[in-house]
C-alpha cells in the first residue's frame, strides 16, 4: 500500500505557498517578464517524475508518455533559463550603458 | 542509500536554490545570480533521478533531452517582441507534461497496481489533469492569439451564453473525475478518464476565445500559476515534495502577477476571466467629430528641445511599430542635450507582465529611466512635455470621471496633467477599448501622425539637426 503522508505534503505545500509569496512580491516590476520566464523553467520540474517513467521498466505506452514529457520540460527548461539570462543581460544601469558609447 | 539519502538530499539542496533563485530576482543587480541558481537546481534534481536504481533505459531519456534542447535554443532566441508568445507556449508545454506524466501513472497503476489508487491520491490525479490540460490549450490559444496566427480569432468571440457553456464544461469534467475518483480502479473509470482530459481540452480553448489582447497580462500570469499548480498537483500524486515546492512557488508566483494585473486594471479575476470585455460599448457614438490639433515632427522636435522634463509614455503601439530603438535615439539626444527624459511604465502595458521595461531594456535604455505609474503620477504637473508612444487607454482621463466608460476605475497614467502632450498615432481609431480617448481632444494635446517608428526617426533627426531642415 502507498505511504503518501497527506498531511505533511500538505503542510509542505502550504509552507511553500507563503514563501513563494513573500520572496516574489519583492521582486521589482521592472523585472517581471523576465521573472515569468524563469518560474517557467522552474515548473517544468515536472521533467523528474518524466525521467523516472521514461527510464523505468515499464510497458511502452506509459514510456512513451514520460518521453513526451521529458521533451516538453525539457524545452521549458532550456528556453526558459536561457531567455531569462538574455534579457537580464540588457538590464543596465546609467554608468554600464548610458554614457559609455 | 541512493533512494534514501542521495535523492532526496540532491531535492532538498535544489528546493532550496530555487527558493534563492525567485529571491535574486528582487533586484536587477543579482537576478542573473537568479538563473544560476536555477540551473545548478535543474541540474541537480535531474542528475539526482537519473541514478535512481529503477531508472534502467537510457536511451528514450537522452533522445527526450536532445529534442527538447534543440527545440528549446530557438525558442530563447525570439525577438523580445515575441516573449509573450513564447512564454504563453511554455506555460503549454509545463501544462502537457504534467498532465501526460499524470496520465501516465494512472493507467500504470490502475493496469498493473490499483492499490495505490488511494481517493487523495486519485483527487490529485484528476485535479493534476484537469489544470494540465486546460492550461495546454489554452495556453496554445494564448499564444496563437499573440502571435496572430490566421485561424484563431484576435477579437474576443462572445455569443449568449458562454459563461454558461464554459461553467457547464468544467462542472462536467469534474463531475466524471469525481466518479473516477469513487471508483478508480474499475474498467469504466479507465474509459472515462480520456473524457476528463477532453473536457479539459475544450474548457481551455473556450476560456481564451472570448480573452482580447488588453487582458493577456492577466491571464498569461493565470495560466502560469495553473502550470505551477499543475506541477504541484503532480507532487501530490507522486509523494514528490521537490515538485510541490518547485509548482507551489510557481503557483504563488503566476498569481501575484494576476493579482497585480487585476489590480492595475480595476478588474477582478472573474471579470477578466468572465467579462468579455470585448464588445462592452458597441455604442460608443460613431457621433460628432471633434476637432484634433495635428504636429509636424519638426514641431515635436522644437518641443522636446527647450523643455527641461520630457517623459514618455510607451504602450503596446510601441512593440508593433519595433519602435524601441528610435525611442533610445531620441533618449539620448534629449539627454544629451540636458532635458531630463523618464519612462512612465503602466503596469498591463504591452502584452505581459512587464513587457515594457524589457523592450526599452533591450534598446540599452537604462533601467532608472523606467519609472512606474504610481512614483510618476505626482510628478506629472511638473513634466513640461509627455510624449505618448502607442499607449492608448491606460492614458484616457475617462477613466478617472466617466462612468459610462467601461475603462472606468481602472488607474492611469496621468498624462493630461503634463504641460502639453503629444501623441503619436496611426490615425484616430479608438484603442483597444473601442472608446474614445478624450485625451487626444485636449486643447494641451498635439497629435503626430503616422508610424511610431518613421515618426520617431524623423524628430530625431530633425533634432540631431539643430533646427535645421534635414532629411
Amino acid at each position: 500500500m502507498p505511504t503518501t503522508d497527506i498531511w505533511s505534503m500538505l503542510f509542505v505545500f502550504m509552507l511553500a505557498t507563503f514563501v513563494g509569496l513573500q520572496v516574489i512580491r519583492n521582486v521589482s516590476r521592472l523585472l517581471h517578464t523576465p521573472l515569468m520566464s524563469l518560474t517557467n523553467a522552474i515548473s517544468a520540474i515536472a521533467v523528474v517524475e518524466s525521467i523516472s517513467i521514461t527510464g523505468a521498466n515499464y510497458p511502452t505506452p506509459i514510456r512513451l508518455l514520460g518521453l513526451i514529457a521529458v521533451f516538453a520540460s525539457i524545452t521549458n527548461i532550456v528556453s526558459g533559463f536561457l531567455i531569462t539570462d538574455r534579457m537580464l543581460k540588457m538590464f543596465k544601469t546609467t554608468r554600464q550603458g548610458g554614457n559609455g558609447r | 542509500m541512493i533512494m534514501n539519502v542521495i535523492v532526496p538530499f540532491a531535492y532538498l539542496v535544489a528546493t532550496v536554490l530555487f527558493i534563492f533563485s525567485l529571491r535574486w530576482m528582487n533586484d536587477p543587480k543579482t537576478a542573473r545570480q537568479a538563473v544560476y541558481a536555477g540551473v545548478l537546481a535543474m541540474a541537480v534534481a535531474v542528475g539526482a533521478t537519473w541514478i535512481k536504481p529503477e531508472v534502467v533505459h537510457h536511451l528514450w531519456i537522452v533522445l527526450g533531452i536532445a529534442a527538447g534542447v534543440l527545440l528549446g535554443i530557438p525558442l530563447s532566441r525570439v525577438p523580445l517582441t515575441a516573449v509573450p508568445q513564447r512564454t504563453a507556449l511554455s506555460h503549454a508545454f509545463g501544462g502537457a507534461a504534467a498532465g501526460l506524466v499524470g496520465v501516465a501513472y494512472y493507467y500504470l497503476w490502475w493496469s498493473t497496481d490499483p492499490g495505490q489508487l488511494t481517493p487523495f491520491r486519485t483527487t490529485a490525479l484528476i485535479t493534476e489533469n484537469i489544470l494540465g490540460f486546460l492550461t495546454f490549450t489554452g495556453s496554445l490559444m494564448a499564444a496563437g492569439k499573440l502571435q496572430e496566427v490566421k485561424w484563431i480569432p484576435q477579437r474576443p468571440v462572445t455569443y449568449k451564453g458562454q459563461n454558461i457553456v464554459n461553467m457547464a464544461l468544467l462542472v462536467a469534467a469534474v463531475a466524471v473525475g469525481v466518479w473516477i475518483i469513487l471508483n478508480p480502479t474499475t474498467a469504466l473509470a479507465a474509459r472515462l478518464f480520456p473524457i476528463v482530459i477532453a473536457l479539459a481540452l475544450l474548457f481551455g480553448i473556450l476560456l481564451i476565445i472570448p480573452i482580447g489582447g488588453a487582458d493577456m497580462p492577466t491571464v498569461i500570469a493565470i495560466l502560469n500559476s495553473y502550470a505551477g499548480l499543475s506541477a504541484c498537483a503532480l507532487g501530490f500524486v507522486v509523494d514528490n515534495k521537490l515538485l510541490v515546492t518547485a509548482g507551489a512557488l510557481d503557483g504563488s508566483s503566476g498569481l501575484i502577477l494576476a493579482v497585480i494585473m487585476c489590480k492595475a486594471m480595476n478588474r477582478s479575476f472573474t471579470n477578466v476571466l468572465f467579462g468579455a470585455f470585448g464588445q462592452v460599448k458597441a455604442a460608443a457614438a460613431a457621433g460628432e467629430q471633434k476637432a484634433v490639433k495635428s504636429a509636424t515632427p519638426q514641431d515635436v522636435a522644437d518641443l522636446l528641445t527647450n523643455a527641461d522634463r520630457v517623459v514618455i509614455i510607451p504602450g503596446y503601439g510601441m512593440a508593433v511599430a519595433q519602435a524601441q530603438h528610435r525611442v533610445h535615439e531620441l533618449y539620448d539626444q534629449l539627454t544629451k542635450r540636458g532635458v531630463d527624459v523618464k519612462f512612465a511604465i503602466h503596469p498591463v502595458a504591452g502584452r505581459m507582465p512587464g513587457h515594457m521595461n524589457v523592450l526599452l531594456a533591450e534598446a540599452d535604455i537604462p533601467y532608472e529611466s523606467l519609472v512606474e505609474m504610481d512614483d510618476i503620477n505626482p510628478d506629472m504637473p511638473q513634466m513640461d512635455v509627455c510624449l505618448v508612444v502607442g499607449a492608448n487607454d491606460v492614458v484616457n482621463p475617462a477613466a478617472r470621471h466617466d462612468k459610462g466608460s467601461p475603462i472606468f476605475g481602472m488607474p492611469i497614467i496621468d498624462a493630461d496633467k503634463a504641460r502639453t502632450i503629444v501623441a503619436i498615432k496611426r490615425s484616430m481609431n479608438p484603442g483597444f477599448a473601442g472608446i474614445d480617448n478624450e485625451l487626444y481632444y485636449d486643447d494641451k494635446t498635439l497629435m503626430a501622425f503616422g508610424d511610431a517608428k518613421q515618426v520617431l526617426g524623423d524628430v530625431v533627426k530633425a533634432i540631431a539637426g539643430e533646427g535645421a531642415t534635414v532629411h
